[in-house]
């Protein structure tokens, strides 16, 4: 249609809703429900284009596909779109939760509900941009581009300390994207163009590998975020409305993930491998110091974050093994995280659409009253726990086996993650859910409503599906993988053989 | 057919817990005991027709990555027919039983889709063909144990007994999962058939783990033995069984006692071809085995809590299936797995009726005399104890003589601790069992005045409350005695009847399991012995359980002096006459030799201190070092460096832009940033030359 692939569509139709909603007249109710049901079926038809490029999709092969290419700033700088692997689950992942985030605002987002969903599908297109881009600037246009939606959902429907938090987040994230920005130049000059294809089979000298891995690690360990660069997502969690905290979770944490896998390992293959040691270290670091810090919170969703940020360690741990088992545990982490945290944010939205708190203290014996809340919230926790069976252990189980081929002491630090993690959920949960209905507030509190199960029913099931039948997410993973593997083994081992590299540490 | 036995009890559980509410607790009740019963008809079929030949059963693949996969298949040989046998008989019972047992509770269908949640979970680990998939039973009774503990959600100690219990299992895991990591890296599998054909190859490798070379195998097994030590809470490991008690006590009886707490036995069991390589491992097991048997049985002398007595006691007999596997009769340690299901349930379901008897009461020192009101119970329970205490010609008799017999005979290191740890054990598992007994249903009956105690226990149950709210769980309260109170007899939920009553003997939905088990354990060594560790072995066993080439215990235990194979019985006899002597000939004996040895009462009555040094040692350090980190760590270092420093300086000329003009003013600043990053860009795009390479 119009010259324009499948992936471009994917970009288009959430904002062609954007601009239909931001026809709409003056806020009245009537133009409210107008501006929610549009979003909504927005997104709707969105997720189903996915899912009609997932079937045109060949997961048996590891190359570019849906690539389509538009002439944008110059020769060398082009629109270009495709998929492989890593990105496909990523473009799924995006498209499913967000119909999530457009039904969990239905009630709970009272003022500017225009510009509110206007922010949502902006979004979303930037973040479909994110992993549909094969062009560096057109990535760092649409990752950088997400930062202005986000930030705004969370200064302008935000909680009490909503400007703190979105500067704090803003401050952060720019950080790296200068850094960023720079080395995306520095590549320009070297090598001519910004084609991901043909960075990919690009070698960049080893001494320019270092400089360049550094650059864009900033972005993406903020992004991820990465001890001790993680302090803006607690905040940045709390203060945001439900919607914006399942989106922060779900996708924008995996952009960091992404460009670890799309551009540092493959094209900095020497200095990945240089600076393995030190992610080992700062993933370790994350996962321990953040899981005891989580036990100890007292608001709900300071603590998934804490706990969110653990889990990124995981992925971080799992990606730089530099081993199938490792990489692929962290991709399926990143994925079976996007569903569990997004899905433990919109239980905590439910709450807190309720008691209109946050604070642990002021729940408790919740399952009296909400049992299907309860049988939910403990599903999403014994996930983000990592119990066999849910999707959260594939993922979490592959990294660390990954992590104990590459380096068995790392992997030992990285296994005390699932006793912290089985604690402060399982104390969470005991807080919240369990024990005595006393508290005069909770006694008239309502169980699921309609719009409620329909959003959590599809995560539930997915949280198991997953975690029984992981395979086809892994299978489009593997093909990748392996071409990840064989390009990162051909390019170490030139390497050795032009200079003797110590071998790295066991 | 295996699918039918393994699948079943999920589709009861799933029926239950979905439908529960629509199909009402009578049918829910009886759709999951009518399909764990069927399950455990098959299971008895292929156990006794199944001869010793050993197939694999695919149902489907799970994950596979790189060189890794791990598929959903069964491997079904006499151990795996062993324990699908105890787990689904013993839960069928379970499952009758507490149709009467719950009759009361208004949560029933999700007791029972938890229950059968469990031993789908149970027959999974048992059934399972990789060690993935054992890790995914092994966790999914670790759920429903944690479910079932917490069942009476409102009591707060109920709730901590469950977190303990996943957490300390979970740091046994810890150990399970790197043993799982390390014989993947050894082996390139996690099947074990891709394993058990190739440890040959591997009996003097290598591997380097936390500065030390290890012998790889041992290394592997030790590791996995942590998991088994979480799982069937051996000493270091053992502290959340008795908590776990706070359950209802067809749980205790199902999980806690005949089959969860087995499953680490199963595993050393199952992986013995490759414990067989790891002599230093199996020392371990047997140590760690022998001082278990000793420690546990020690605290189970003073209980007063008739279902700690009988936790203690499991933790205790579960030390001698360990000891049995350590030395290398992996037979004999299978053997008094299966006795010891069919007597230890009957005694914790005995101990049930007791409880139902007394209206909920679980302090023995409010017991007494009850031969006379519940017979049937009593005669059950004595069935029990006998068999436990290992009286000729019972179950335990056979199982537990051959252990004793076995730690003797062995030559490896470590084994005469465990014979003698095994043999005093044996004479304070008499004394605590006749204890047990002569308090619950002989002397003068001391519930009678049962309102006076009542009170008198209350505040302590209430002060108990408190505590658990400010979030420190503490097993036991004392009062002014010294005396520990149970909180869990004392709880509004389980007290629903402060008048005094009769006891009454339980319906026949609660006797018959009585009655089954009894017979089982009457008769079950009787029966079973010479295929377990008899004649039978070689051809009932098959390739089931590995025996090294220089091991011989099952043959040398038959030429061991005859005082080691009278010892059990001599233990046995002391302990009834010191336990007759203590609690019907003097029964003021007991509370002057407690205050006679005050010091050693006390290291007893509490458990060897063991959970207050842990709480000490790790509980607290962990809780104080996280708010250390958060306040201190990302606070003031990262934050107060980072972007507290600038964004506290953002915020104030904002502040200030605000007052001056109107509206969202971040928006405009956001507006001039995204500009700056364009202007980059666009020099970037412009003024760069296109150079080819």
């Amino acid at each position: 249609m119009f010259g324009l692939g499948i992936l471009s569509g994917l970009l288009i139709v959430p904002l062609c809703g954007a601009a239909f909603i931001l026809t709409l007249g003056d806020e009245t109710e009537a133009v409210r429900r107008n501006a929610r049901w549009a979003a909504l079926a927005t997104t709707i038809v969105t997720f189903v284009l996915s899912l009609v490029a997932w079937s045109r999709y060949d997961t048996s092969t590891a190359s570019f596909q849906l690539v389509e290419t538009h002439a944008w700033l110059t020769e060398t700088i082009r629109f270009k779109l495709g998929v492989d692997g890593f990105s496909m689950p990523l473009v799924l992942l995006t498209t499913f939760l967000m119909p999530f985030c457009i039904a969990a605002s239905w009630n709970s987002i009272g003022t500017r509900v225009k510009e509110y969903f206007v922010a949502f599908l902006v979004l979303e297109t930037t973040m479909i941009g994110v992993f549909c881009s094969l062009d560096l600037v057109l990535f760092y246009l649409f990752f950088e581009a997400g930062l202005i939606p986000m930030f705004l959902i969370i200064g302008i429907w935000g909680g009490k300390r909503r400007i703190y938090a979105s500067f704090k987040f803003f401050l952060y994230t720019l950080l790296g994207s200068v850094l960023m920005l720079l080395a995306i130049m520095a590549m320009y000059w070297h090598a001519g163009t910004t084609d991901i294809p043909t960075l990919l089979t690009t070698r960049f000298p080893v001494g320019m590998q270092w400089w360049l891995w550094l650059a864009f690690f900033a972005s993406f360990a903020v992004k991820m975020p990465m001890w001790p660069v993680h302090t803006w997502l607690p905040d940045a969690h709390v203060e945001a409305p439900t919607a914006g905290s399942v989106i922060l979770a779900g996708i924008l944490l995996k952009m960091g993930g992404y460009g670890f896998i799309r551009v540092s390992l493959p094209m900095f293959p020497d200095a990945s491998q240089a600076f393995a040691p030190l992610v080992f270290a700062l993933s370790v670091i994350a996962i321990i110091f953040t899981s005891l810090i989580a036990l100890m919170q007292t608001d709900i969703k300071k603590l998934i974050a804490y706990s969110s940020v653990a889990h990124m360690g995981f992925v971080t741990l799992g990606l730089f093994t530099l081993n199938e088992q490792g990489i692929q545990g962290a991709l399926f982490l990143m994925i079976s995280h996007g569903i569990v945290s997004g899905a433990l944010f919109l239980c905590v939205g439910v709450v807190y659409d309720r008691m209109h708190t946050r604070e642990i203290a002021a729940y408790g014996g919740l399952v009296k009253r909400m049992p299907l809340f309860a049988a939910a919230m403990m599903v999403f926790t014994m996930a983000n726990v990592g119990l066999p069976g849910t999707s959260g252990f594939v993922g979490e189980f592959l990294a660390m086996m990954g992590a104990f081929k590459a380096n068995p002491t790392v992997a030992f630090f990285s296994v005390f993650g699932i006793i912290l993690s089985a604690g402060y959920a399982l104390w969470l949960y005991a807080r919240v859910i369990y024990g005595k209905l006393e508290k005069p507030a909770l006694m008239g509190i309502l169980d699921l409503d309609l719009r409620e199960k329909i959003i959590i029913a599809p995560l539930v099931a997915l949280t198991i599906y997953y975690g029984v039948h992981p395979a086809p997410i892994l299978d489009t993973f593997a093909p990748s993988t392996e071409a990840l593997m064989q390009s990162m083994k051909t390019a170490l081992s030139t390497t050795q053989t032009a200079a003797v590299v110590p071998p790295v540490a066991r | 057919m295996y699918h039918a036995i393994v699948f079943f009890p999920l589709i009861g559980a799933l029926v239950a817990g979905l439908l529960g509410r629509q199909l009402g607790p009578r049918l829910c009740e009886w759709i999951t005991t009518g399909c764990l019963a069927f399950s455990a008809l098959l299971s008895w079929g292929v156990f006794l027709d199944g001869g010793g030949e050993s197939l694999r059963v695919q149902v489907a693949t799970w994950f596979s990555a790189g060189d890794l996969s791990v598929d959903w298949a069964f491997r079904i040989d006499t151990l795996t027919r062993v324990m699908l046998v105890v787990v689904t008989t013993v839960s069928t019972l379970v499952h009758l039983y507490s149709v009467g047992y719950m009759h009361e509770d208004p949560h029933r269908p999700r007791f029972f889709a938890y229950l059968s949640l469990f031993t789908f979970a149970m027959l999974m680990l048992v059934t399972a063909d990789n060690l993935v998939q054992m890790f995914f039973g092994w966790e999914g009774v670790g759920l429903a144990s944690y479910l079932l503990i917490g069942f009476w959600y409102e009591k707060p100690s109920a709730n901590a007994a469950a977190m303990k219990a996943f957490i300390v299992n979970r740091v046994g895991d810890f150990g399970f999962s790197l043993g799982i990591f390390l014989v993947f890296v050894l082996f390139g599998s996690v099947a074990f058939d891709g394993i058990f054909p190739r440890v040959a190859e591997l009996k003097d490798a290598s591997f380097h783990f936390l500065g030390y070379d290890w012998h790889a195998l041992t290394l592997a097994c030790l590791l996995l033995f942590m998991g088994a030590m979480g799982k069937s809470a051996q000493f270091l490991l053992h502290t959340w069984l008795p908590d776990a008690m706070e359950g209802p006590t067809p749980v205790s009886a199902l999980i806690h006692a005949a089959t969860m707490v087995t499953a680490g036995v199963f595993m050393v069991a199952r992986l013995s071809p490759l414990f067989e390589l790891a002599p230093d491992a199996l020392v371990v097991v047997t140590v760690i085995g022998g001082i278990t048997a000793f420690f546990a049985a020690t605290v189970g002398l003073v209980q007063n809590d008739i279902k700690r007595v009988i936790a203690y006691s499991t933790c205790s007999q579960l030390g001698y299936m360990f000891v049995a596997l350590g030395v290398g009769a992996y037979s004999a340690g299978v053997f008094h797995l299966f006795t010891h299901a069919f007597f230890k349930a009957l005694l914790f379901l005995g101990a049930g009726s007791v409880i139902h008897a007394l209206h909920h009461e679980q302090d023995m020192r409010n017991m007494g005399a009850l031969r006379r009101h519940i017979p049937f119970t009593t005669a059950m329970m004595a069935i029990g104890t006998l068999a436990l205490i290992g009286f000729p010609f019972t179950a335990g008799y056979y199982s537990k003589d051959a252990i004793i017999e076995a730690a003797y005979a062995s030559t490896r290191p470590g084994h005469t601790l465990a014979f003698m740890a095994t043999v005093v054990a044996a004479l304070m598992t008499s004394f605590y069992s006749w204890r047990l007994f002569f308090l619950t249903f002989e002397g003068p009956a001391r519930w009678v005045s049962h309102e006076a105690h009542h009170d008198d226990h209350a505040h302590a149950a209430v002060a108990h409350q408190a505590d658990g709210a400010r979030g420190h769980h503490e097993g036991v309260a004392h009062d002014d005695r010294g005396h520990d109170v149970e909180p869990a007899s004392h709880s509004a939920i389980e007290h629903h009847d402060h008048a005094p009553h009769k006891p009454h003997e339980s319906p026949l939905v609660m006797t018959i399991p009585l009655a089954i088990l009894a017979f089982g354990a009457l008769f079950a060594g009787l029966i079973f012995k010479d295929r377990f560790i008899g004649e039978g072995m070689e051809a009932f066993w098959g390739p089931a359980l590995a025996h090294g080439p220089d091991n011989h215990i099952m043959h040398d235990i038959h030429s061991v002096p005859k005082i080691v194979a009278y010892s059990p019985a001599i233990m046995m006899l002391i302990g009834f006459v010191l336990a007759f002597w203590m609690y019907i000939r003097r029964p003021e004996l007991p509370g002057a030799l407690a205050d006679q040895q005050p010091v050693l009462y006390r290291f007893l009555l509490n458990k060897w201190y063991v959970d207050e040094i842990y709480e000490r040692i790790f509980v607290r350090p962990a809780k104080d070092f996280g708010k250390f980190l958060w306040k201190e760590g990302d606070g003031r270092v990262i934050d107060g460096m980072g972007p507290d420093g600038i964004a506290a300086r953002v915020a104030d000329v904002t502040r200030g832009v605000v007052r001056l003009q109107t509206g969202y003013v971040y928006h405009y600043a956001f507006v001039m940033l995204v500009g700056v990053a364009g202007l980059i860009s666009w020099y970037m795009v412009s003024g760069v030359p296109k150079v080819g390479h």
